[in-house]
């Protein structure tokens, strides 16, 4: 088990520094002068100048890649250029909208998802089982953006209950909280529904091939009620894939929302990604990139350490 | 429990805000498109951050006004010597900064050089150019020696660029902008929103607005769900597009059409093959049919013009005559031209919706008379790159939303690559000049020079779609320079 994890851990390290590589260097060929468009169309060529001297950016490129590196081994992941505000600090920020919300859908989906995936595999075949795994097919289908302007339409413009988009804050006091709360309310259930839908066709998927096992029919046989068997037996080792799909999302709902966060206008990290990548920000774009892999690869390692807990081979064996 | 109490207290809240609705509201929300990357006007061009500081938080010795005229702010009057190089600005005694440091004649002094420095980061540094010496009189006055008469030295003092500063707080003017506005700077919630306060001690007309946030809504249907629901009562700069018609039938809101300072041209390399023959470029401005491509590129919205002037603007004149739509007569130039078949070019797009759509427009008319257009769309990095700094492209769309910026024909170097001395004098003199009868007579030159010369093809003034609740008044219908003024804003009944 130590030996897995610490393997595990090496190709992790590896990963990153590969990753800083591509990074820095895509980076470099993309098109596009930082200093031109912060100063615009009518700047002078010694304003530019001056700016890019301020910047750093007219030292040559392996120094510049060296110090980043070193910069991020010590936890300082420089300034952002067009903020000029340390990017670790924007980061932050983000980070209070989008772990939260990731947070918060994945919960949904999962909530919605096991019993429904559950549920459809004990009645394999029947009206009920076709009705769901239709509807899942439904929710697989629907684009997220589409769903977040219906829901807007409704309870934003039509009946006013939650805002339409935005993010105050989450404040001091319990009615700010609150007021934050309901602010990702719609994100959270536009964000949650395909994901859910996707959760649980593979939970069902992988509910039936376990229901299909021999120690099962024996659990049954020696007299288990059926709601243990399912719940108990069967959901458990059922969970190997659930978890996969789970790391899988949790992963993209970090940062791969830019949709969903342009549809409610929320300050999150795929807003700031995208935003920096226009502006050209690079060490902004260079440190949110390295921090995702940095994230990813966690991920990763934890759904691994869940695989062992539900498996009690993969904690023995290897 | 808690969530319980929390949800009565936030009702209780609602209730609160909706009985003071009673009394006039001081509070009010502006969702803007675009995020500034800091708050410093005297260190870069977006608008984005004069669209919330200008003369709301920053104000210069000059300002410019609703109507694009030059008012008094920060000084208080003015002398010219005669031979027009020599300023002497009164200056408001009354004025402080927000961190409570007196405002006077130091400080304008700072400002100043500091924009004009080696060193200055200034992003319109061209504006004080003209600039020899400033010296401080006394603490009340300030003099400004010129290298050469200038005419529009006082217009260029009312830009975003050369507002004053402190030199105690000018380096955190980036995080925490602090001028001499009527408005203090509270909070940005990065991403999100700037928030915007009443400054009690401002020396001036004190604002009708307690409280003022800038929400920043990128995408266009989201400030469109962002208005409807009133979570935002005001979009100063709506994104042309389809739900528009649907806010001009709601009677809760007000829809006001006007100009900015934003020429929409279809830029033409006149460096490059065949684009360097007047005739070709005289045949692809007779091809273009401007009502189609305000149609198409503006929700029909904008004013057509046939030069590289504002129509707002006194000095204007009407070109739009000159090359009439007529695709005989571009096929027969063509022909003379030595293009009898046409030819065949690339189009370079930046991301804004007039140049998208237009693009497909104006590909479809010049394809008309035999000229095949191979549409190249780009982000703003990529363009500013290859198509403004590195004159790589045929075509393109923009609009160069600076006032008053006919002078850029004039620029060595420039994108465009159109040299033409008649003009270059024609500027130099204007930029001499400070009488405004001979000033509006020398614009005229200039407008007619650049359209005989079908430099580029002149498509219309980007409008300025403004949106806002109908109950709130004094928000600028055109926008003359880029601003949203709050000073003069306020809820009625």
């Amino acid at each position: 088990m130590t030996a897995f994890l610490a393997k595990r851990l090496a190709v992790g390290l590896i990963t990153l520094l590969a990753a800083s590589v591509i990074v820095f260097s895509v980076l470099e060929i993309l098109p596009g002068d930082p200093a031109r468009i912060m100063l615009g169309m009518n700047a002078s060529p010694d304003a530019l100048e001056a700016l890019r001297i301020e910047m750093g950016l007219d030292r040559p490129i392996l120094a510049r890649y060296l110090d980043w590196l070193a910069g991020m081994a010590t936890g300082d992941f420089g300034r952002s250029y067009t903020y000029s505000s340390p990017v670790l600090d924007l980061v932050w920020e983000r980070l209070a909208v989008s772990l939260p919300l990731a947070v918060f859908a994945l919960s949904l989906s999962t909530l919605i998802a096991i019993p429904v995936g559950v549920f459809s595999a004990s009645r394999r075949g029947s009206a009920a089982d076709t009705i769901t795994m239709g509807a899942a097919q439904v929710g697989v289908a629907i684009p997220n953006f589409w769903f977040a302007l219906l829901l807007v339409y409704v309870f934003s413009v039509g009946l006013r209950l939650l805002p339409a988009g935005g993010f105050p804050g989450w404040g001091e006091s319990w009615a700010q909280h609150w007021q934050a709360f309901k602010a990702l309310i719609l994100p959270a259930v536009a964000l949650a529904l395909p994901q859910a839908a996707i959760l649980a066709r593979v939970t069902r998927s992988a509910m039936v091939e376990v229901l299909g096992e021999d120690y099962i029919r024996t659990a049954r046989a020696k007299g288990l009620p059926r709601t243990q068997v399912l719940w108990r037996h069967a959901l458990r080792n059922a969970m190997i894939p659930v978890l996969t799909i789970m790391g899988l999302q949790l992963a993209f709902l970090l940062a791969g929302t830019i949709i969903i966060e342009n549809v409610f206008y929320l300050p999150g990290l795929g807003r700031l990604i995208f935003q920096a990548i226009s502006q050209r920000d690079l060490i902004v774009v260079e440190g949110v990139v390295m921090l995702l892999v940095a994230s990813v690869i966690l991920i990763n390692f934890a759904v691994d350490i869940c695989y062992a807990i539900v498996d009690p081979r993969l904690r023995a064996g290897r | 429990m808690n969530v319980f109490a929390s949800a009565l207290g936030a009702a209780a809240i609602v209730l609160a805000s909706a009985s003071g609705a009673l009394s006039a509201r001081t509070d009010l929300v502006l969702g803007v498109v675009l995020e500034p990357p800091h708050l410093d006007p005297t260190a870069g061009a977006a608008a984005a951050i004069d669209e919330i500081v200008y003369a709301n938080i920053f104000e210069g010795l000059t300002r410019i006004g609703p109507k694009g005229e030059v008012l008094p702010a920060l000084a208080e009057s003015w002398e010219v010597s005669d031979d027009g190089k020599t300023y002497t600005f009164h200056l408001r005694q009354n004025a402080t900064f927000h961190d409570g440091t007196s405002f006077d004649a130091e400080d304008v002094k700072f400002s100043l050089e500091r924009a004009m420095a080696e060193d200055s980061t200034n992003a319109q540094k061209v504006l004080f150019s003209a600039i020899e010496s400033v010296e401080v009189v006394d603490a009340a006055t300030v003099r400004v020696s010129l290298k050469h008469p200038q005419g529009s030295f006082l217009y260029n003092l009312g830009w975003g660029d050369a507002v004053i500063v402190a030199p105690e707080s000018a380096e955190g003017n980036k995080e925490k902008p602090i001028g001499t506005g009527p408005f203090k700077f509270q909070n940005w919630a990065r991403g999100s929103s700037v928030t915007i306060v009443k400054n009690p001690d401002y020396w001036g007309e004190p604002v009708a607005l307690e409280r003022a946030e800038f929400r920043f809504i990128p995408d266009a249907a989201a400030s469109v769900t962002a208005l409807l629901s009133g979570d935002v009562q005001a979009l100063p700069n709506m994104q042309a597009g389809d739900a528009l018609p649907q806010i001009e039938a709601d009677s809760r809101f007000k829809v006001v059409i006007g100009a900015t300072e934003g020429e929409t041209i279809l830029a033409m390399n006149n460096g490059k093959e065949p684009l360097n023959d007047l005739k070709v470029r005289q045949a692809i401005s007779h091809a273009l049919n401007r009502d189609e491509i305000i149609l198409g590129a503006s929700s029909g919205h904008g004013v057509p013009i046939g030069s590289h002037f504002s129509p707002a603007n006194e000095a204007y004149v009407d070109l739009t005559g000159l090359y009439p739509h007529d695709v005989e007569k571009a096929k027969q130039l063509l022909a003379e031209a030595g293009y009898p078949d046409g030819f065949s070019a690339t189009l370079k797009l930046p991301p804004p919706n007039y140049a998208r759509q237009g693009g497909e427009i104006i590909a479809s008319q010049l394809r008309e008379i035999g000229i095949e257009l191979e549409i190249i769309p780009m982000e703003w990095a990529q363009w500013l790159e290859q198509v403004f700094t590195n004159k790589d492209y045929d075509l393109t769309i923009i609009s160069h939303t600076e006032p008053n910026d006919i002078n850029i024909y004039a620029r060595e170097d420039y994108y465009f690559n159109y040299q033409n001395p008649e003009f270059n004098a024609v500027i130099e003199e204007l930029e001499l000049t400070a009488d405004p009868a001979k000033r509006n007579e020398l614009y005229g030159q200039a407008q007619r020079i650049i359209a005989e010369d079908a430099v580029n093809g002149f498509l219309f003034q980007l409008p300025k779609i403004g949106v806002w609740d109908a109950k709130l008044e004094g928000l600028w219908e055109n926008s003359p320079i880029q601003a949203n003024d709050l000073t003069k804003v306020r809820w009625t009944e």
